[in-house]
């Protein structure tokens, strides 16, 4: 059986997403303490850049929560659902497509993500709602924090499940 | 569904492994559902979960499917937790490990207290006065079985009616139409019985079956196979998915190319082309395009209605040019001559009435039907779907269809046929229907005829044409009897029985029982509710569209006392005979016999495996007279790819089936011939051609991806609601600005027969003038306009309704919540 491994503790250790996942498979073998406190997962945030630094409509690569989950910051120009910044209008989505993890890609003149292998669109602009296809949850949104004191745009968890994972964080 | 958005149980290795097959389209896509205990889970190792699979670092793509609605938490009738999770099968010859967005979310429909399904029926319930009360089998059936009786004793059996399902999967099965069957035609006998979608009963298959030739007579890898894909009226991404995904796509990206030559050596194997006939842009001919190329991709997009025109130019020219098989036609079939008369057209008045042009009809002439370079027949693959089933005259859509398909000999050859795509599983075991004519029971019930009604798995409301007046009707006599139950207390369930009797026959009233998995909108008219359940709660087989045969396992409870509806029509039927016992009437007694069934397997094997065998008694029975040979042990081994039927024989411990129908060019005719059929084009039905004078738009209508039928499930379902919260209306952007709508706007659709609304998607691939609105949607109701009209067979034409559009207003939530963006990949 599974043995359940405290994120928080994990993460402390690896400190950096990328050494994270080589490293996982001989942390979740050991057992280790539950954090019996936290109800949600433990991810690790991240600052992804300033807003003044975003351009509308400039897709801006990052990944989150570790180095296997590439990702995307856009932002749309008018206030969005889920939309950051002082405008309301920074979001980000994880673009590996819900169905079967083939990478999404973003298309500037739609504003929408697109699947190759199975035809599945979604909106940027609307919480990465499915548009169409064969996906049964809509792209994952990475939730942002904006401290309006220094501009800076935070990564702070992730609202729906990465593909190819039992957890999101690994 | 699982509770947290970020992760899921996984199942040990140990966890219990069945079969499903999802029953949430025609094509049937295999599942495996892992059913544990709650209160374990499996490791993230390979070898310590059931997947076996390393979730200990991110998998790459196309290794799985598994997503939270993959997952759920259910309970069975003693408390016990378990996880489930329900996941596409790879070895499934069917969809080889694909998902659609329908099956993907088997598992988050299943019933749990708190989740899709909380308000599925648990209970019987009876509607007193003003409010529901949950009530006992026992005391639902004293009424309901007692007011049949009552009618049956007085009336005879013409008083009771049924819109009863008659096909696979969901609120089907070929134990479920046996149940019901049995009560309905050989217990009652009463012919009064409609089809779920259907106003009477009928196929929607009569012109090809007197044809000879069975509406599902290829394989799914015949469409791997074929040189040219052509597909009628439908729209296989979004209402097929993964026969198009799993078999068509390779095909269209030349990926069967080495298979072709491998099976039929000697031939040339060009690359792979796709005719569409449909008025509209679909979503899959967009993806088509990205497939195989524009250049191999050919729109036929005719006039709404024209598709008889169609069909007979385009065999007029292969007649003309000599394309037709004419050493085939001697032998194997009668009345082609008949056929050439009758459907002679010109490429050029084919032209004038379909809107194609000349170039383009006789491009997809050569395409299709001219020989290959190799010398050999070209193999073309025609799959048809509702454009043709709910088209301009069904009958002789058909037969023009089938006419041009049996002259060039696409059916009985591997990478042809001419089959029907399906809307859901097939799974027909009946006696014979109990009459000689079709009823447009719609028009029976408007006119204040039958006594009582019991929609069974089926909601007329939602799914059935000239809906506004039926369902007017049915609201304004069902109230009298809910109104004389009402102000009557303290009745014996006996002493009740005669106060409904005294409404339906002096009062003009309507008794109506809805027999379903929930209360659906059909509650807003019913008087008692019996609650059923469904695949993964009952054991039931169906077939697919390529007659592959499978049992769904159960593997949890149904609902309170939910059962499988086979088992309520033995409890229907078994309460008849003791009440006819009781009154020491044995022949009547004897009349409702035959239903000690203790589990679904006996409604199997009282039915489909009786079907055919000597002493029995006549059967229609999709399982033909093989049936017998399938055993739910049978079945079980022979997991989620089956058998397709007819089935051949059991053989080294398999059941052998049959891939492609007519291999040998014997039909079902009674000399083995195939008919042509003279298909003459009509024109419009005159009041259709009534409505198109007076109102502006065409309202076509049709099913969308994501979702399933009524949307009984996808009511309560959050992903599908948010997503569609009402039915859509696609429109030309140029005709929304003249209406001064926008995305998101709600629109009222009205003609001389109704009126209904939708929300507004301008589309720039809608034609001027022309739209597309969602079918069987629970807020919106596309058949509230469509005419009364039916064919020869009693079939409407759904598709073809003509109205006038307004624009009502904006709801802020739509316009904020739902993307308007365009559907068409590119």
């Amino acid at each position: 059986m599974r043995n359940i491994v405290s994120r928080r503790e994990f993460l402390k250790y690896t400190s950096g997403a990328a050494a994270g996942v080589a490293a996982v498979p001989a942390i979740s073998e050991a057992a280790t303490a539950v954090d019996a406190g936290a109800v949600g997962l433990s991810y690790q945030q991240k600052s992804i850049g300033r807003a003044a630094a975003t351009v509308t409509n400039q897709p801006v690569q990052f990944s989150f929560p570790d180095a296997a989950s590439p990702c995307t910051l856009v932002k749309m120009g008018a206030p969005v659902m889920g939309g950051v910044g002082p405008g309301g209008d920074i979001v980000a989505y994880s673009t590996i497509c819900t169905h079967m993890g083939c990478p999404v890609a973003y298309d500037g003149k739609e504003r929408v993500f697109k699947c190759p292998c199975h035809f599945s669109t979604f909106d940027a602009e609307k919480g990465g709602q499915m548009i169409c296809g064969q996906a049964t949850a809509n792209l994952p949104r990475i939730v942002l924090k904006y401290d309006d004191e220094d501009d800076s745009i935070t990564a702070v968890s992730v609202d729906g499940l990465l593909y190819g994972r039992q957890s999101n964080v690994l | 569904m699982s509770t947290t958005k970020d992760r899921v149980a996984l199942p040990p290795v140990n966890a219990q492994k069945t079969n499903l097959t999802c029953h949430f389209c025609a094509v049937g896509c295999g599942y495996h559902v892992y059913k544990w205990d709650a209160d374990i889970e499996g490791g993230r190792a390979p070898h310590q979960n059931a997947l076996g699979l390393d979730f200990r670092k991110q998998l790459p793509p196309l290794a799985t499917i598994m997503t939270s609605a993959m997952a759920n938490v259910i309970k069975d009738k003693t408390g016990r937790r378990h996880n489930i999770m329900i996941v596409p099968d790879k070895a499934c010859v069917v969809n080889r490990g694909l998902s659609s967005v329908r099956g993907g979310q088997l598992a988050k429909v299943m019933y749990t207290d708190d989740g899709v399904a909380r308000e599925r029926l648990r209970n019987p319930r009876i509607y007193a006065g003003d409010t529901w009360y949950d009530t006992t089998w026992d005391d639902a059936l004293a009424l309901y079985a007692g007011v049949t009786k009552k009618i049956l004793d007085t009336d005879g059996p013409t008083g009771i009616l049924f819109d009863c399902f008659d096909h696979g999967g969901a609120g089907g099965g070929f134990e479920n139409t046996w149940g019901t069957g049995k009560l309905m035609f050989a217990a009652l006998k009463t012919p009064m019985v409609r089809i779920h979608s259907r106003p009477a009963y009928s196929s929607e298959c009569h012109a090809t079956r007197e044809m000879g030739i069975g509406e599902f007579n290829n394989s799914y890898e015949d469409a791997e196979l074929a040189d040219v894909l052509m597909s009628i009226g439908g729209n296989p991404y979004e209402t097929q998915t993964n026969y198009f995904l799993a078999h068509w796509l390779p095909n269209l990206q030349g990926g069967t190319a080495d298979k072709k030559q491998k099976w039929f050596p000697g031939e040339s194997t060009p690359k792979t082309r796709i005719i569409f006939v449909d008025p509209r842009r679909t979503p899959t001919i967009a993806i088509a395009e990205t497939l195989a190329g524009k250049e191999n991709v050919l729109h036929l997009d005719i006039e709404p209605g024209t598709d008889i025109a169609l069909f007979n130019g385009l065999f007029s020219y292969v007649v003309d040019q000599g394309w037709h098989d004419r050493d085939f036609i001697d032998q194997h079939t009668n009345d082609f001559d008949v056929a050439v008369n009758a459907n002679k057209l010109s490429l050029d008045k084919c032209s004038q009435i379909t809107g194609i042009s000349v170039a383009k009809l006789r491009l997809a002439a050569e395409w299709a039907y001219k020989p290959k370079v190799s010398g050999q027949r070209t193999r073309t693959m025609h799959g048809y779907e509702k454009g043709i089933i709910w088209g301009n005259d069904n009958y002789l859509i058909q037969s023009a269809l089938v006419d041009l398909v049996l002259a060039t000999r696409n059916v009985g050859r591997r990478g042809t046929g001419v089959v029907r795509m399906g809307g859901h599983q097939e799974g027909y075991t009946r006696p014979p229907y109990p009459g000689d004519t079709k009823i447009y029971i719609d028009q029976e019930v408007i006119q204040g005829r039958g006594l009582m009604y019991a929609a069974w798995g089926a909601n007329p409301f939602q799914s059935t044409l000239n809906a506004e007046q039926h369902r007017q009707v049915i609201l304004r006599r069902t109230s009298i009897v809910k109104e004389a139950m009402g102000k009557t207390r303290g009745a014996s369930s006996k002493e009740m029985v005669d106060v409904v009797y005294d409404a339906v026959k002096n009062k003009g009233g309507l008794f109506l029982a809805s027999i379903n998995l929930y209360p659906t909108s059909l509650a807003s008219a019913a008087h008692v509710l019996l609650p059923a359940a469904h695949p993964g709660e009952t054991n039931l087989t169906s077939m697919n569209g390529e007659r592959r045969l499978r049992l769904s396992q159960r593997f949890m409870d149904p609902p309170g006392v939910a059962k499988p509806d086979c088992l309520i029509a033995a409890d229907i039927a078994n309460t008849l005979k003791r009440m006819y016992e009781a009154e020491g009437k044995s022949d009547m007694a004897a009349r409702f016999g035959g239903f000690d069934w203790e589990v679904e397997e006996d409604a199997f094997n009282d039915g489909f495996r009786v079907a055919g065998t000597s002493g029995a008694p006549p059967i229609d029975s999709q399982g033909g007279g093989t049936g017998y040979i399938a055993t739910y042990a049978r079945l079980v081994a022979a997991g989620n790819n089956g058998v397709q039927l007819p089935i051949k024989e059991y053989k080294d411990g398999k059941l052998v089936g049959t891939e492609m129908m007519y291999m040998d060019s014997t039909f079902d005719t009674r000399d083995g011939k195939a008919i042509f059929k003279p298909s003459t084009w009509p024109g419009l039905p005159k009041v259709v051609a009534d409505q198109k004078a007076k109102h502006r738009f065409w309202i076509n209508n049709g099913r969308v991806n994501e979702v399933w039928q009524t949307g009984y499930h996808d009511m309560y379902n959050t992903f599908v609601r948010d997503r569609w919260p009402m039915a859509f209306v696609e429109v030309n952007p140029d005709d929304a600005q003249s209406l001064g709508v926008a995305s998101g706007d709600v629109i009222e659709l009205f003609n001389d027969y109704g009126s209904t609304y939708a929300m507004a998607c301008p589309e720039p691939s809608i034609k001027k003038n022309q739209t597309f609105m969602q079918f069987g949607h629970w807020n919106g109701i596309a058949g509230n306009i469509t005419t009364p009209w039916v064919d020869r067979n009693v079939i409407p034409y759904y598709k073809g309704t003509w109205a006038s559009m307004r624009r009502i207003g904006t709801v802020a939530d739509f316009k904020n919540s739902v993307t308007f963006k365009d559907r068409r990949f590119a």
